[in-house]
């Protein structure tokens, strides 16, 4: 299988200040085409052209997913990323030509769900954006908690509030509010199912406290895309390829290996999703896995790693890619 | 004794466990028969859970033989009747008012545990909050898939479909939904050519 | 070319026939002299013009005929098609593709007229004019998955994709390889197929999996399944079996070249948009030994196929009794000479 997905030629169509942090994106087919529709939780991964660097960040599709006419992504600016973001806030601008990918979907609804239990923390609240716009037009039972900082920093919390006054509830840090997850996690109806998307102390939270309260695992949901890590540059050799390649400071192995020009599969680039793994044939030194997708005996036999987030630190390896 | 090893099947044949105690908010425990060893050997690994549990027990015919050790179990409320019909309303009554971390524990035969199981899903329980452990006989629930009247109890291979009266054999392939094994026509080919029947596992 | 549609029936007396148009697009499964199974999934993009891959959804010359079919056994059973509540987006995804590819395909068979949410379907072979509004499943005669499965030819199921596995939770099947939807509705990916011998062993079903769970929006896949099927019966169900299993008794080297038939499923799978579900379609094409073999190449290779077939594989797909009259008409037209490499005819 060829890398990631099908591609979108699209234009940017509306660039918005939501707050002093978050930048909404509106992107629309540049051949005035219909956009595909979607499921909420859906990600595109979109490319940035940054002079000689190319960066492939998938971000959650937070339009309703019945709306052809357009797909619209928010970016929260992160001062000390490797700077997709902000070339996003700093570079992208109206009218600019785009290439994003087609929807994949790695966070859905389980449509079983007599009831849909959302935990949102920051930035985390767009891949419910659209999926709440999906269940409004079903008639579906949902119950968002939004946490947020500020009310300065509250991304779309009007929106929310406005529209579902009922079931969209609020905690701002600042003024110490905090979900009471224990009393919410009593007395929810069979058949519920939660979804949480945020910092990861906020799903691994959410995800322990509701297995202690004898919910399956398989009736908790989350998505949390890992950036990659910066780190020490490093050296690989691609057998398959014949190619030897450094991976900058700054750099994914997955970006490195495609800036090579080989061929890598990939999906979420988030190291969730599994499609990059890749075989290790030969190292001398330490893997620093930061994938959620291994096994721990895998990452103990050291003998896969997922190029999209690990790193390695040594003298050698060698990848059969 | 009352566990059968069971021989190597398809993927589709369900994998009886051995009971354990969970953490859960609520505690619903269904067991025919030998099943009853099963939760004594759950209470012995964890007292406390016991009384914590709704108890419905089918003795099916091993009479009186473990009642009383079930009752001496303490558990929050106990129910001891004579089948799975006579028990439905209960069941269903329990889990129309169950909630999320609800954990069941069902013990006995692939009958009794096929029919809870498919009940308790219906309710929208998610498959994993449910375990399992087979003791006791390992007769079998069996769907004619002709005229898909069930057929309980089934202990050779072939069989007759108590509902169309068709010889039916013995599939290892097990739907979940319906809480049966499937039983299909064994002289479709040849009308009147039936294999002698033999018990299961022979 | 305008198609021209066979009145022909697949029960009774079986008036089934191939014209020759068909038999030179007829799906020969086998690219080789031998048969096992692997994970043979290829990109499902338009094929050569005129063969059954030249669109999404094939339609030819028993178009009508097999309509007529499906909806005697959906009378019969309703239980043929089944869907489980949580799939009726599903249901309209499904809709909605199957329309706006025929629509699309064959502009002088089928029409798509589309106004926001408010849509009309002209389905000009069934003689079909409907209005109705997208997502609204009160506007249509039955479920959208219902009703649009009945205008389309092959069995179709649709999976649910959660928990990292696939879930077969709605379908309609009326033409099939002798497996019920009714019992396995439900099921996942690996319990499903947990009848099907060998592969499991060979890893098929595993490698098959991952590769589905990440089957992308736009990027439809297709493979090919085959089995034999005595007479043109379409519908060969295991609930049925006592009804047609004795008409495999029936098979003399004088009728097999006649009666015999290989049966040949398209099948196709694709990302469904709003429910991110998979849709499975499996067409079923038929042909009876005597017609296959006028594509001498076909008549070579398939002799060669069952006559080396493994004995495990001739029993689950249900030819064992008959596999010596078969090999032996078969082996008539089989000269010895090379077969060329591919499925398609010389």
């Amino acid at each position: 299988m060829s890398a990631g997905t099908a591609k979108i030629a699209v234009r940017v169509a509306e660039v918005v200040d939501v707050n002093e942090l978050v930048k909404r994106f509106k992107f629309v087919r540049r051949d005035g085409g219909e956009m595909p529709t979607f499921s909420g939780g859906a990600h595109t991964v979109v490319e940035m052209r940054d002079g000689a660097t190319t960066r492939l960040n998938p971000y959650s599709l937070m339009s309703d997913p019945g709306d052809r006419s357009a797909f619209t992504i928010s970016v929260r600016r992160d001062d000390e990323g490797r700077g997709g973001s902000l070339f996003m806030h700093n570079k992208v601008k109206p009218g600019d030509e785009m290439v994003i990918s087609y929807p994949v979907n790695l966070f859905s609804l389980d449509l079983r769900a007599r009831k849909h239990l959302m935990f949102a923390g920051g930035i985390g609240i767009t891949p419910f954006l659209a999926q709440i716009k999906q269940l409004s037009h079903a008639g579906g039972n949902f119950e968002l908690h939004y946490s947020v900082r500020t009310a300065a920093l509250g991304s779309y919390v009007d929106e929310l509030t406005t529209a579902h006054p009922d079931r969209v509830h609020i905690y701002y840090d600042d003024k110490k509010q905090a979900i009471d997850l224990a009393t919410l996690l009593d007395g929810q109806p069979l058949g519920t199912h939660i979804y949480v998307c945020g910092p990861k102390g906020m799903i691994d939270w959410v995800r322990n406290t509701a297995l202690d309260h004898g919910w399956p695992e398989t009736a908790v949901h989350y998505e949390e895309f890992l950036a990659p890590q910066s780190g020490k540059p490093f050296e690989v050799e691609l057998a398959k390829s014949g190619k030897t390649i450094t991976v900058g400071e700054h750099q994914s192995l997955l970006e490195a290996i495609e800036a090579a020009g080989v061929d890598a599969p990939y999906l979420c680039r988030g190291g969730a999703c599994g499609q990059c793994e890749t075989d290790v044939i030969a190292h001398e030194g330490k893997f620093i896995h930061n994938d959620h997708w291994l096994t721990e005996d895998q990452r103990t036999g050291c003998n896969k790693i997922m190029p999209c987030v690990s790193r390695f630190e040594g003298r050698r390896l060698v990848l059969d890619r | 004794m009352t566990k059968f090893n069971f021989p190597p099947s398809i993927a589709s044949r369900p994998i009886w466990g051995t009971l354990e105690p969970r953490k859960g908010k609520a505690h619903l425990m269904i067991a025919d028969a030998e099943g009853a060893e099963a939760l004594i050997d759950l209470a012995n690994a964890a007292p406390a859970l016991l009384t914590m549990a709704h108890l419905i027990y089918l003795p099916k015919d091993t009479g009186k033989r473990y009642s009383d050790a079930l009752a001496a179990l303490k558990p929050a409320s106990i129910y001891v009747g004579p089948s799975y019909d006579a028990a439905e309303s209960r069941i269903q009554r329990v889990l129309s008012d169950a909630h999320m971390g609800l954990q069941i524990y069902l013990a006995g035969t692939e009958g009794l545990m096929g029919r809870a199981m498919s009940a308790a899903l219906a309710a929208g329980l998610p498959l994993a909050a449910i375990q399992t452990e087979h003791r006791g006989s390992v007769a079998r629930r069996m769907q004619c898939v002709h005229c898909k009247g069930i057929t309980e109890d089934v202990t050779t291979d072939p069989f007759v479909c108590a509902h169309c009266g068709l010889n039916l054999f013995v599939r290892d392939h097990f739907s979940r939904r319906i809480g049966a094994y499937q039983g299909v026509c064994v002289d479709a080919e040849d009308p009147g050519e039936v294999p002698p029947q033999k018990e299961l596992y022979s | 070319m305008t198609l021209q549609f066979n009145d022909e029936t697949f029960t009774g007396d079986y008036t089934f026939r191939n014209s020759k148009e068909a038999i030179r697009r007829f799906p020969f499964p086998f690219h080789e002299d031998s048969y096992m199974y692997s994970v043979n999934l290829e990109p499902h993009k338009p094929g050569p013009k005129g063969s059954a891959y030249e669109h999404r959804f094939d339609v030819d010359e028993h178009y009508l005929s097999e309509m007529k079919d499906r909806a005697r056994v959906l009378n019969d059973d309703p239980l043929r098609c089944q869907s489980l509540p949580h799939m009726d987006l599903a249901g309209w995804d499904t809709l909605e593709l199957i329309m706006t590819s025929k629509a699309e395909d064959y502009p002088d068979l089928f029409e798509l007229h589309r106004d926001g949410n408010r849509w009309r379907w002209v389905n000009k072979p069934m003689a079909i004019d409907q209005s109705f509004t997208f997502l609204d499943t009160s506007t249509l005669p039955c479920g959208p998955m219902e009703y649009i499965l009945r205008q389309t030819q092959g069995d179709f199921a649709i999976l649910d994709h959660r928990e990292n596995n696939l879930w077969m939770d709605a379908g309609m099947v009326t033409t099939q390889a002798d497996w019920s939807l009714d019992f396995d509705i439900g099921m996942n990916f690996m319990e499903w197929h947990a009848p099907v011998p060998l592969a499991h062993q060979l890893g098929v079903f595993e490698r098959a999996l991952k590769f589905l769970l990440n089957l992308q929006q736009g990027a439809p896949v297709r493979r090919l399944n085959w089995t034999m099927t005595v007479n043109p019966n379409l519908d060969t169900s295991p609930e049925n079996y006592h009804k047609w299993g004795p008409e495999k008794t029936t098979i003399t080297p004088e009728n097999v070249g006649e009666k015999q038939h290989l049966r040949v499923e398209l099948q196709t799978l694709w990302r469904l948009p709003r429910s991110n579900a998979l849709l499975f379609p499996i067409r079923c094409y038929l042909i009876r030994l005597e017609d296959l073999v006028t594509v001498p190449k076909w008549g070579r290779r398939l002799h060669r196929v069952l006559r080396d077939l493994p004995v495990e594989l001739a029993t689950y797909k249900g030819f064992i009794r008959n596999r010596p009259v078969i090999v032996e008409y078969l082996s008539q037209f089989d000269d010895g000479a090379p077969t060329s490499p591919g499925c398609f005819p010389d």
